[in-house]
């Protein structure tokens, strides 16, 4: 492979899960996973985001970091279904995203699909399971 | 598709490896690596994680990051299969997809 075509990911398109297991604001590797989720749009990828153990409180409703003086990253996470609604809409945008929740973890947590700051797909481990065995590349942070 | 698991944390500090047993799908493969490898002690309180599912997945642990930690003569978990650095290449490579549990 020539140095030129190194970076050229013109015509590549891969099935890409992100799996979101870790609280929002204890580390910063939440942030950075959302970094690398807006990335793959950029490069219109398939992506299915999935929340999983303590990932499901990234998306719990009603953030407020004003006293703690970090950046409340939550509404990002509606921003990107609100574009996912466009893209499903839109014929000329060849992308695939899904916004996935596993039911186990929200429940351990006394949480429920209310609580959230967007709409999601309620997937069960097993079923879970089964879409995570179809991705092309799974990066968990 | 057949995934390579790779699980880096001790089973003690993070549950990087009791979710990857939960959603790992059969035929998958779970190699522990770095403190991954603590997981592996027959006598430990979390060695449930490993033997309820060897019936469908399959268990390697890295040697050398056994060495360095000295579990080298510890009692191991039967069937978890020990592998050097050209074992984990071979593993790489006769998957189709390896997911790292940060």
């Amino acid at each position: 492979m020539s140095e030129e075509n190194l970076f050229n990911t013109k015509g590549v398109k891969k099935n890409f899960m992100f799996v979101c297991n870790k609280a929002p604001y204890g580390t910063i590797y939440a942030l950075e996973t959302l970094e690398m989720i807006m990335i793959s749009a950029a490069f219109e990828q398939h992506a299915v985001i999935a929340f999983i153990d303590d990932g499901v409180f990234q998306i719990k409703k009603g953030q407020n970091t004003k006293s703690s003086g970090m950046k409340n990253f939550s509404p990002t996470f509606g921003v990107i279904a609100m574009e996912k609604e466009d893209a499903d809409e839109d014929d000329d945008i060849d992308m695939i995203w899904r916004i996935v929740v596993e039911k186990e973890s929200l429940e351990a947590r006394g949480l429920s699909s209310d609580d959230l700051v967007l709409k999601t797909e309620i997937l069960s481990t097993a079923e879970l399971s089964d879409l995570m065995a179809k991705q092309e590349v799974i990066l968990t942070a | 598709m057949r995934t390579l698991n790779l699980v880096n944390k001790s089973p003690f500090e993070k549950n990087c490896l009791e979710s990857c047993v939960r959603l790992a799908k059969s035929d998958a493969s779970v190699l522990l690596i770095e403190d991954g490898v603590y997981a592996v002690l027959d006598k430990s309180a979390k060695s449930f994680l490993i033997k309820n599912h060897q019936q469908h997945l399959s268990f390697y642990v890295l040697i050398d990051d056994l060495d360095s930690r000295g579990l080298t003569n510890m009692a191991m978990i039967d069937g978890v299969k020990k592998l050097n650095y050209g074992g984990f290449v071979d593993l790489v490579v006769n998957h189709d997809v390896v997911h790292s549990w940060l």
